[in-house]
């Protein structure tokens, strides 16, 4: 590969969001905002440390027994009459989902936020079927009606400033020209949201969290849409990825205060609907969803990652997110979390990512479930070396700058550092690195004598 | 006691001041310092590239170089986390990182836990606001992350609080990353840049002279991106404030 082919991706993609630097710093603001309202929300809770860790030991706990806890869980659906489905990947999670909503004979889909369903791109695929598909989240409506994916897993269009907005609701809402109101765009979102509610034939959310002692799922939402798109349709799908499960009712009144503080601040979510079972003359169903999650599962290193509940609170911390927008990731799930989990999909296509980060440790420290991001991040820079996934050119300066550092005669004679160094690196390459480092930055100036050299006439003198 | 001196490569070639203020503080602490000249590199530049291997060697030299020390103090937070944490990953289970990992120590966190310094008979008398590095802040605990509800004292704020004359200031965001990140600085250029020049719009709104803390890196960084733009805010290593080598 080159070194072209390695520079690619992110670091461009990040590049060209900064180009509109009031924009970039806009989005900054924005997501900082939201990391404020966490902290605010979390403050004064003694046992939010602990609170952390309790939730980190059973998610480990779960996913340690997950075969068991998923048996469990489906055994105590179907006793309340929820029909289980399992799906080894996207294709078949579409498959069955279309398979159901045909039997029904649906033409019209009202689906609640649900970052599964994005990930199978199930929207398409039932689109393409005749159906008609509408997202009900109001974020995740206004990135459907700008035939956009979400760019954040709790703010899908946080990429967009109201103007824009305005003037998408103009074009397919037909909101005056020029209305920027933010409550009076969402009121238009509104009235045309319920119209599509009452005409729904069908209604597909997601899971928060599926209980395995009482079979059982939880849906959170700040909008009551996930209620709202439930409680007409005589047909509720819920799409829930494998490791969503917590073992009791106990466990969940954990994650319910970690959830909503670390994602908004908010004490809890508006709406924490619990979902037991379907009402007579209707039906629900959970279509549970491996795609490539138990391949993930088997890397015990990586493993930790599985526990994440969504609440993306490590994508408003990141300073390196928050500065090149989700898009600049090129996977649905962008930010610390995306970097962590990408790689899993394809180590190869997302080989920028895990350079993606100044390894500042926010993540870590910010996440309710204390998965250990930055560190897993770390670890893919190593899978990456290994697999010989770094340009040889890089591989030679590496070498070269181990053989430098191990014997100190070498890292002497070369007087300084960067000379020594480049002695040992491609001229090409020493360019580039200087070269990048010079664009916006000088070096401080280099002194006449190295420290090395200074402590040697000091002792001497003495 | 004999400190063994670990300086790390850029400060060596670039910061020799800085190292000269370790030594000065050190010693008018009462401290015997030694600085052992078989010295490199921690192999971090490495290791955060994913070359373990190549790290390893660069490691193993390190620890030779260093395993007689009874204490060892080094003027950066990264480097001193790179041995401490990370060698763990690349030497873990080496009789002499076991027994070197808890004798290492930064600088200021020597001073504080150690030292028990509570003296310093230095003045500058500045507006100085602190950059948080966030290996010290977040791997060596030099400090309370802002995104744990813990309570930790600020080992580099206790030491200038011991400075006559000094005027502490703090920013908004108390401690984003700069932005500077060891390879990312080159690897994702802009982004890197962007993050430094948030951060001294930060800075700059505490009206500070100066911008301290305890890793170089960081601060050659955001002090490569002023002297660029001809900003008059100045960094400068904490060491050369608590060795009163600057007025
Ligand atoms: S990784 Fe942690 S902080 Fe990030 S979205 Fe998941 S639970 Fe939230």
């Amino acid at each position: 590969m080159t070194e072209a082919a390695i520079q690619s991706n992110h670091p461009q993609q990040a590049e060209a969001f900064l180009k509109d630097l009031k924009r970039a710093r806009w989005h900054d603001q924005a997501l900082w905002f939201m990391r404020e309202k966490r902290d605010k929300g979390v403050l004064g809770l003694k046992e939010w440390e602990a609170l952390r860790e309790h939730a980190s030991r059973i998610k480990m706990h779960t996913l340690s027994h997950l075969p068991k806890y998923l048996e469990q869980f489906e055994s105590e659906a179907s006793k309340r009459g929820i029909q289980v489905h399992w799906a080894k990947d996207g294709d078949e999670h579409n498959r069955i989902i279309h398979h159901i909503l045909s039997q029904h004979n649906v033409k019209r889909v009202v689906k609640s936020k649900s970052m599964l369903t994005e990930e199978c791109h199930l929207n398409d695929y039932l689109i393409e079927k005749g159906m008609e598909v509408v997202d009900t989240d109001l974020g995740e409506r206004i990135v459907q009606l700008a035939n956009e994916p979400p760019s954040h897993i709790v703010i899908p269009a946080i990429h967009k400033n109201r103007q824009e907005i305005g003037e998408l609701f103009h074009q397919k809402l037909n909101t005056p020209k020029g209305e920027t109101d933010p409550t009076r765009l969402t009121g238009a979102a509104r009235m045309h949201l319920r119209e599509k509610f009452v005409q729904a034939d069908a209604g597909i959310t997601g899971v928060n969290f599926a209980i395995a002692s009482t079979g059982g799922f939880v849906v959170c939402t700040n909008e009551g849409n996930a209620d709202l798109g439930t409680s007409l349709p005589p047909l509720h799908i819920a799409a829930m990825g494998l490791e969503k499960l917590v073992p009791t009712p106990e466990d969940l009144s954990v994650f319910l205060r970690l959830l909503a503080r670390s994602a908004t601040g908010q004490p809890v979510t508006s709406y924490s609907s619990h979902f037991l079972g379907p009402r007579p003359d209707t039906e629900m169903h959970v279509v549970i969803v491996d795609n490539g999650r138990t391949g993930h599962y088997a890397q015990a290193e990586f493993r930790r990652s599985l526990s994440c509940i969504r609440c993306g609170a490590c994508l408003n911390t990141c300073p390196v997110y928050r500065r090149s927008g989700g898009y600049s990731y090129g996977y649905t799930i962008p930010g610390p979390i995306g970097t962590t989990l990408a790689p899993h999909r394809s180590l190869e296509k997302f080989h920028t990512l895990p350079f993606a980060s100044s390894l500042c440790g926010s993540c870590s420290n910010v996440c309710p479930v204390k998965i250990n991001l930055h560190e897993q991040i770390l670890l893919w820079r190593q899978k990456l070396y290994n697999a010989g996934i770094v340009s040889p050119a890089k591989r030679l300066a590496l070498g070269g700058m181990s053989k430098m550092f191990t014997f100190p005669g070498v890292y002497t004679l070369g007087g300084n550092v960067f000379r020594g160094v480049m002695s040992l690196i491609p001229g090409n390459v020493i360019a580039k690195i200087t070269g990048a480092w010079g664009k916006q930055r000088d070096l401080p100036p280099i002194p006449k004598e190295s420290f090395r050299q200074q402590y040697k006439k000091m002792k001497g003198h003495e | 006691m004999q400190i063994g001196l670990f300086i790390p490569c850029y400060i060596d070639q670039l910061y020799p001041h800085v190292g000269i203020a370790t030594v000065q503080i050190l010693e008018k602490h009462g401290y015997q310092v030694d600085y052992p000249q078989a010295q490199t590199c921690c192999g971090q530049p490495m290791f955060n590239s994913g070359a373990t291997k190549e790290c390893k060697s660069v490691a193993e030299h390190f620890l030779k170089t260093f395993r007689d020390y009874e204490t060892v103090v080094c003027p950066s937070g990264s480097c001193t986390s790179m041995v401490r944490n990370h060698y763990a990953h690349v030497v873990g289970g080496n009789n002499d990182y076991e027994t070197l990992k808890n004798r290492i120590f930064e600088l200021c966190e020597f001073l504080v836990d150690h030292a028990k310094v509570s003296q310093l008979d230095v003045s500058f008398p500045h507006r100085v606001v602190v950059h948080q590095s966030c290996h010290g802040l977040r791997e060596l605990e030099t400090g309370k992350p802002s995104e744990l509800m813990i309570e930790r004292e600020s080992k580099l704020h206790s030491l200038l609080a011991l400075v006559d004359g000094i005027e502490l200031v703090h920013p908004k965001r108390l401690d984003e990353c700069c932005g500077f990140g060891g390879t990312f600085s080159v690897l994702e250029e802009a982004l890197s840049c962007a993050m430094g020049n948030d951060r001294i719009i930060d800075y700059e709104e505490t009206g500070a002279e100066y911008i301290t803390g305890a890793d170089v890196s960081c601060l050659m960084h955001l002090g490569g991106l002023l002297s660029r733009q001809k900003k008059s805010i100045k960094t400068l290593h904490i060491a050369e404030i608590l060795a009163g080598t600057v007025q």
